[in-house]
């Protein structure tokens, strides 16, 4: 009888056929699936045609997405000339577009943020380009079983806090390399209680502690959200009975104020009703960590018969959540109307955008001494564009409410 | 193995966007002309106090710095593999630092780029910018030339190797853990293909 795992070790075990790992052990995992995009893509492709041959195939085209995000609707020509490379490596290798998410998986991708899908009950991490060009010709990579830190908050989210704020408060604590070669587990009823997108939101940011992975058990939140995507099987893994955490914390989630990381660090935190005083010169809804649907409807709950102060930028992270702008509503009115009436400027399309900055001419990019909140998730000097630019990340409500006066405010102001 | 030159001091946490901005990033490293180019702007978001020197200086396409001297989490933020490259394309042999974001360690080690090497304590402090060292990587020392001042670093383990084969796919086909590359990938041409090493 092999020691209790936690949940990642558990998935890891099983990727990379073993009874039982334990932290620190070296293992060789399989791949359910590697992702790239546009910006990491043409390198990763360029490293494995060198490696393995210009005519060598991929490992499993249904295993490996490409998702052209980063830099699309930009004037940029070399920007243009790398999502070309990825429409011809896709027709090359015969890559479907499509990709079923699954639980119990080992998912790479060549983007910080990959450890969002965590909140599937997967073992999601980021790598660089010549590790991914090594999943694409072999479908393997090498792996040190990562320690889990848990994060344990019990008790009710109030209603004007959102998963943003719990993982603002707890990178805070401890810091922006708190939890760097650890997995980092959240738990507790108020966890539970959280949807799939917040539950996201949680998972995509353990990156910004320095974390490996983040992961949530599956429950029948994660299945009825999957149901509706996906008829893969469910492999989910849960704890051991006596599985061993390298830290445990716990929080009352009822304790917790609308939180916010201030320039230009994410930990830096503060709460919103203590940076009443700072001025903003614009507000930015969007990415992969707070341009969700969720995220609008909630920013859309505080923006709804108001106008913004400040220049507002709204960028959906997918083309559905697009979508989603005209057929989601709040009090019966769509959204991208109660964001019109609002004056705030809308993407039509979906993208990365201004989270980092990107081309000079990207939607939303901080070109001068802006002062900006965003639901974004990194805030180093530059980030968003222009290094003397100043950003401020929040929740969708903390953004709103701020966008709405002009200067960084409790969103509790708004809310009923 | 030793590494000697002037170092670059740097702080805590610098992340990835200062050390290769994210509008440089349409840049494909396996171009070797747009991987030269990631060199020039390598450490072009670090936030300088005027008259403070660049590490790539103005117009220039390589640093005079081989080695970076940093405080905690070196390389944090984003996978982006062009972090490490654009470090090595100017010139940089190593990061000396107290600890490393671990997908930047991991990238380091991959494209056998840069050495990046932790401190067993903090070190900033004790180096200024232009300062002579001397890196000798068996005895996993860090000597300033001037003072004689000594720091301990930890041992690069395994991963020493990799570096010095030239990262992952080099090293495993130096050590036979894969096959030889196929002869129709050794063409040179400037499409993705082509490689740094090409």
């Amino acid at each position: 009888m092999s020691a209790p795992m936690t949940m990642t070790e558990k998935i890891l075990a099983r990727a990379a056929g073993k009874v039982a790992v334990e932290p620190g052990d070296n293992v060789w995992v399989r791949a359910d699936v590697l992702m790239t995009h546009d910006v990491c893509g043409p390198g990763t492709i360029g490293i494995f045609k060198r490696e393995f041959g210009r005519q060598a195939r991929v490992w499993d085209p249904d295993k490996v997405v490409l998702i052209p995000d980063h830099y699309i609707f930009t004037a940029d020509a070399m920007a243009n000339r790398n999502v070309d490379v990825l429409r011809q490596f896709a027709k090359e290798q015969d890559i479907p577009y499509f990709y079923d998410v699954g639980t119990g998986e080992v998912l790479f991708g060549t983007d910080s943020h990959t450890c969002t899908a965590g909140a599937f009950n997967q073992f999601a991490t980021g790598i660089g380009n010549t590790d991914a060009a090594f999943v694409l010709g072999t479908g393997k990579l090498l792996l040190k079983v990562p320690p889990t830190m848990r994060f344990v908050f019990d008790g009710e989210v109030p209603a004007y806090i959102l998963a943003k704020d719990l993982v603002l408060h707890m990178i805070g604590d401890i810091g922006v390399d708190g939890a760097t070669y650890r997995a980092i587990e959240f738990a507790g009823e108020a966890v539970e209680r959280l949807t799939m997108e917040e539950r996201m939101t949680l998972a995509n940011m353990v990156i910004e502690a320095g974390g490996k992975n983040g992961i949530i058990a599956c429950d029948e939140t994660t299945r009825a959200y999957l149901r509706t995507r996906t008829r893969k099987p469910f492999e989910p893994v849960a704890n051991d009975p006596g599985a061993r955490f390298f830290a445990e914390r716990r929080y009352d989630a009822g304790a917790l104020e609308p939180t916010v990381a201030q320039p230009h660090s994410p930990d830096k935190r503060a709460l919103a009703r203590e940076l009443g005083d700072v001025r903003l010169t614009r507000a930015y809804i969007g990415s992969c960590t707070g341009g969700k649907i969720t995220d609008f409807i909630n920013a859309a709950r505080v923006l709804q018969g108001r106008r913004v102060a400040v220049d507002t930028f709204l960028v959906p992270a997918t083309t559905e959540i697009s979508r989603g702008l005209r057929s989601e509503t709040v009090d019966g009115r769509p959204l991208l109307e109660i964001f019109q009436d609002a004056g705030c400027q809308i993407s039509p399309d979906a993208s990365c955008a201004a989270c980092l900055g990107g081309p000079r001419d990207t939607f939303g990019r901080i070109n001068g001494p802006e002062v900006c909140i965003s639901t974004t998730n990194r805030n180093f000097p530059g980030r968003m564009g222009a290094k003397e630019g100043q950003v401020y990340l929040a929740s969708p409500y903390t953004v709103a409410a701020s966008a709405v006066t002009g200067r960084i405010t409790d969103p509790r102001e708004f809310l009923p | 193995m030793t590494i000697t030159g002037p170092v670059y001091v740097l702080g805590d946490n610098i992340d990835t966007d200062q050390i290769i901005p994210a509008e440089y990033l349409n840049l494909v490293p396996t171009i070797p002309e747009e991987y030269r180019r990631l060199g020039s702007y390598a450490l072009a978001g670090l936030p300088l106090q005027s008259g403070a020197p660049t590490f790539v200086p103005p117009g220039g396409t390589t640093t005079p710095y081989a080695i970076l001297v940093a405080g905690k989490n070196f390389g944090c933020g984003s996978s982006r593999e062009h972090a490490p490259i654009a470090l090595g394309a100017a010139g940089a042999k190593a990061v000396v630092a107290e600890s490393f974001a671990r997908i930047f360690f991991r990238n380091c080690v991959a494209t056998g780029e840069l050495y990046p090497v932790e401190t067993t304590e903090r070190i900033v402090d004790a180096f200024r910018t232009g300062d002579e060292a001397v890196l000798d990587l068996e005895a996993a020392t860090l000597t300033h030339r001037r003072t004689g001042t000594v720091c301990r670093l930890r041992p690069l383990g395994d991963a020493g190797p990799v570096i010095a084969a030239g990262g992952l796919f080099a090293y495993a086909r130096q050590t036979g853990m894969i096959a030889a590359p196929p002869p129709e990938s050794r063409v040179v041409d400037s499409g993705p293909a082509a490689g740094p090493d090409d």
